[in-house]
Parts: C-alpha cells; structure tokens; sequence
C-alpha cells in the first residue's frame, strides 16, 4: 500500500529517528570507552601545534602573509583534529562489515539512509567535540578568547566535521574491504595536509602544484576558517562579516557533505 | 541425543499447533543463486514445517549459507521463489525480515557494547518501544543465562557467551523463524553442549521455526529434519531416522560363550545368518533395540555382551556426497 496515513507516516519518521538516535549512540559509547584512543588521536595534532609550530615557528619570520607561524598553523590543526576522527568512523564501518555487525544492522526493518545518518551524526558530534578541544588551546596560537571567535570557529568546525565524515563514510561503504580503505586513507592524508595551504600559502607555489592545492577539498575548509580568524589578529577586531568567499566555500562544504551522505546511502542500499 | 520416535513424512502437516495455520514456515521452488553465471545454489525445493527444528548441513562452499542469505532478503535469488513465514522473499523483503530473527556467522558483537546495550540497540532498530523491550530483554537474556552478564561488555564474554548473545538478540523481537548460520562453528565442546541446551529449551518454550547450518553431523541428530545440501543441491531431506534406515539396518556385534551354537541358533530360531570373527558375532538386525531381548532369550548359550550400532549421521552424508565431512579438500 502506497497510502500510509499520516499518523503511520508520523510513527515511521519517529522509529526512523529513534534507530539514528541508537547509531549516533553507539558511536558516543565507542568514544567513551576508548579513552586512550581518543587522546592518541587528540596527541596528532597537538604535535603539529606545539612541536611543528615552535619548531618551524623560529625559523619563519614573524610578519605577513604568515605572521606568527603557531597562529598559521593553528586553522590546519583544527581541521587535521576533526578530519582523524572522521578517518576512525570510516574505518569503524569497514570493522563492522568484516565482523557481520553492519549486516545485522542492515537486516533491521529500517532504512539505510537513517543508519548511515545516524552513524554520520556520531561521528561529526565526536569530531566536534574533539575539535573543540582543541580550540580551548587558542592561546598557543596567539589567538584571543573572544566567545563570537571562538564559537564561530566551533560552529564552522561542526561542518567541516560533518562532511569529512560524510566523505570518508562514502569512500568506505565504496571501498569495502578495511586494508584498501587504510592504503587509500593512509596514502592521500600527507599530501592533502600539504596541498591545502595548513602548513604555508599555497599563493607561493609553482601552477602545477597550485592546481593539485585547488583540487583539494581540505583547501576549501581551512581558507573560511583562517579568513575568521584574520580579524581578530594584532588586537583589531573590526571588518566584521562580509567574507562572500568564505560564506560560498562553507556552503560548498555543506552541500558536498549532504551528497556524500546521499551517495553514500544510495550505495550501501545497492550493495545490500 | 533427541529420541526421533516419529518419522514425520515431508508432505504432512503435522503440527497443527503452529500459531500461524498449516502454511509452511519455510517454502522454496526452484530456489537458485549464480554468480556471473556460476551456479552456488542450484535450484532448491524445500519446504519447513511452523515449529520445526531444520538443519542444513553440508561441506564448505555447498550452498548453505548462500541459501539463508536468500531466505533472510540478504541475497537477491536469481531464479526461483521463496516464501519465508508465509511471505515472498522477492515481493516483500521488509515484511520477512519483521517475521525473522538472524543470528550470523561469527556473532557479529561490538566488543564495546554490554551485553544490554546490544539487546537495546537492536530492539531500537525494529522499533519496539521501551517497556516492550525491557520485557522481552529480561526473558531472552533469561532464556540464555546470560541474565546475570546483562552489564559485561562483549569483548569479555567467552566464545560460547557471545553466541549465546547473538542468538538472545535473534529472539528479541519474537521471530516466527530463527535463522541460525552456524551457531556452534569454533566453539568448544562445553560451549556447544550449552548452545543447544538452551536452543532445545527454546522449542518447550515458543512456537518458534528454528532453521539452522551446522558443521557438525551429531547436532543434525537433535533436529526434526535434515537436508543434505552439496553443489548447491539438495540431495536429502527427511527426519534423521529415516535418513539413517534409508542406508540400511542396525548391526549387532554379539560376544556369546558358544558362537558357534549360538550362530546356528540365530539361523533355525531367527532366520538371521551371522558372520563369525575372531571377536564374535556380527550380523544385520533391523530394530535391533527392540528385537535385543527375544534374541538373548532365543540363544540358550550365555551372552557375554551385546552392541548394537545404527548407521551414523556421518554414514549418511558419506552415502549422500560420496565424502567425510571436514575431511575432505573442499
């Protein structure tokens, strides 16, 4: 029957909503009980910022485009913090085909699309939840504690949070099996963390290299980022809003992380 | 071992107390699945009574699991129809798998979850509201002795606990088939016994269909019907007994203190020739159980020991595949 009534309608979305909810759940309880491999992944780029950023921080001069490096490097540190945990969902994904829990998951009457958003949505609140974290230490990176920054910067977080996820969620349902999704994983991180300007202006590289940058999703969430941090550097916290680029960029980032998700639910409905 | 009294014939329906009417549990025609054109199920009649207690077994690669996989809407059938609780596998998928519960291979259990939690993330995902799922979770958890391990993690359960969780989980949401791939496959013989404990408890306790794979030939002894499943086949279906009459008689091996007298005696009273050995009489006795105390009462010589033997399970799958199982390469 077509016609379900709206009542019917009502408790479908409710039971749908309610089998995300335990995903989302289950992915907080993993986080939770793996304490130490939350702060193995936290250390990474905690690294970055204190070692690499003090490090190559006395070698670079203080002054434009880069200013103090740490405060350079700090929007590539935010974004490597949520992207690990993204890698982890993925990854948790292609755990759970190979021990037959995805598949007691997928027998369930409910639909994948509520699955993966659920699963998703755990993913991105760990992420996040991480990420802030890691802002708390704004201070390193020269940064003031101002709420409208800082909860910015959380709230663009969240995003790019969501749809590192959603992708990194797409390329394992794609991939399948666990050892070809580390060796993809594994093998892009280095040069995507290199080519999206995290570490220095990709302005200052050769066209063929800047092409490979412009390519790079990781470009496109850590330019907002740094462009809303760039007001409130050296104490003037003017030229408010009115950044058309980083407003367009973050809306890519939203509609390319909705798709993955679509993508991503459309490919597991066909592998079932 | 499960006394098989009754031989039920395949097309009767004897199990009129099955909630759900006389329609088989499980029904299959022509049921087939090819991989690029390679048969791994080749064209399947089966049909399971409401209330039976099915095995499947078969060697490695026979078709066992790619079969469930059908019936359980996991695998698409590339011919055939299937009906699993009175519904089609092809018309509606989602309906069948309300009416399934599935316990897989391996037990699929997320080492970080307690053994509630699984139960609770389960029930959540079939839509059962909270009050319906605490009480059905106290009654599975119950119904496998794990009542008491509710709060352990998975990851500290034993092989044995992690099955037997995997299948309080099928029994959750109160299936009318108990699809089972495997349950005992890697466990150890205690952890098995206790398995089937409490998979034969189940049956006092629920109208439940309960269709499992198994490995091991011994535990097809427990069931009401075995199908005897090899490239993608199904070369035997029927009720242990007869599968195992179906190769034959019982043999005695009988030690006397005269075999000689008592060979002659067997001949003029019984009509039965015995071969004598070295180690005593053997011969071929249909009922052996039963026809054991008029023969010691015929004999007259003193009878030292009596052993009778029914072909085993394992007689019966060589019968039927021309192999051992688990011995064989594969």
């Amino acid at each position: 029957m077509i016609w379900i009534g709206r009542a019917g309608a009502r408790r479908r979305m409710l039971w749908e909503t309610r089998a995300a909810g335990v995903v989302w759940r289950r992915e907080i309880l993993r986080c939770l009980r793996n304490p130490a491999q939350v702060a193995l992944v936290l250390s990474q780029p905690l690294i970055y910022l204190v070692v690499l950023g003090t490090g190559l921080g006395s070698l670079i001069p203080d002054a434009p485009p880069v200013g103090d490096y740490r405060t350079y490097l700090f929007p590539g540190v935010l974004v490597m913090t949520v992207y690990l945990p993204a890698v982890a969902t993925g990854v948790s994904i292609a755990i759970d085909r190979e021990t037959g829990f995805l598949r007691e998951m997928l027998v369930a009457p409910v639909h994948r699309a509520s699955l993966l958003a659920g699963r998703c949505a755990g993913g991105t609140t760990v992420a996040a939840c991480q990420g802030a974290l890691v802002l708390a230490l704004a201070g390193v990176a020269r940064l003031p504690y101002d709420p409208a920054l800082l909860a910015t910067l959380a709230a663009e977080l969240t995003l790019i949070a969501f749809t590192l996820t959603t992708l990194v969620t797409l390329l394992a349902v794609s991939v399948g099996r666990r050892q070809t999704l580390h060796a993809v994983l594994g093998f892009t991180i280095t040069p995507m963390i290199f080519l999206s300007g995290a570490l220095f202006p990709v302005s200052g590289l050769p066209s063929w290299l800047a092409g490979l940058a412009l390519a790079n999703p990781l470009t496109y969430v850590i330019d907002p980022l740094r462009q809303t941090i760039a007001p409130y550097l050296n104490g003037r916290a003017s030229m408010t809003a009115g950044q058309p680029a980083a407003v367009r960029e973050l809306a890519v980032t939203a509609v390319v992380g909705l798709l993955a998700l679509l993508l991503a639910a459309r490919r597991m409905a066909r592998a079932g | 071992m499960a006394p098989d009294t009754t031989h039920h014939r395949r097309t009767g329906l004897h199990r009129r107390n099955a909630p759900w009417g006389a329609s088989p549990a499980v029904y299959t025609r022509a049921l087939a699945k090819s991989y690029r054109g390679v048969p791994a199920v080749a064209g399947i009649d089966l049909s399971v009574e409401a209330g039976e207690l099915f095995a499947f077994v078969g060697p490695n690669g026979a078709g066992k699991s790619t079969t469930m996989a059908m019936l359980c809407t996991l695998l698409r059938p590339t011919a055939g129809q299937a009906r699993v609780a009175g519904v089609d596998v092809l018309a509606d998928p989602v309906e069948v798998r309300r009416r399934i519960g599935l316990v897989l291979q391996d037990s699929a259990c997320d080492g970080d979850l307690t053994v509630a939690e699984h139960l609770r993330f389960h029930a959540a995902l079939h839509g059962m509201g909270r009050h319906e799922t605490r009480r059905r979770m106290d009654e599975a958890l119950d119904l496998l002795g794990l009542y008491d391990e509710r709060d352990i993690r998975a990851r500290a359960l034993s092989g044995g606990g992690r099955r037997r969780l995997a299948i309080a989980r099928g029994l959750l949401t109160s299936p009318q088939v108990l699809f089972l791939d495997e349950p005992t496959r890697g466990l150890d013989p205690a952890a098995r016994a206790q398995v089937w404990e409490h998979l034969l408890q189940l049956r006092q306790h629920r109208a439940l269909t309960m269709f499992l794979t198994t490995h091991y030939l011994e535990e097809a002894d427990h069931c009401d019907h075995v199908g005897i499943i090899d490239g993608g086949r199904l070369l035997a279906h029927d009720s242990p007994a007869a599968l195992r009459a179906a190769l034959g008689t019982d043999r005695v091996h009988l030690r006397t203190a005269d075999d000689r007298t008592a060979a002659m005696l067997l001949a003029q009273r019984m009509g039965v020739s015995a071969t004598r050995g070295p180690d005593g009489l053997h011969l071929r006795l249909p009922g052996a159980a039963a026809a054991i105390p008029r023969l010691c009462a015929e004999l007259r010589v003193p009878v030292l020991s009596v052993e009778v033997r029914r072909p085993g399970m394992d007689e019966v799958f060589l019968h039927y595949t021309g192999q051992r199982m688990g011995g064989s390469p594969a």
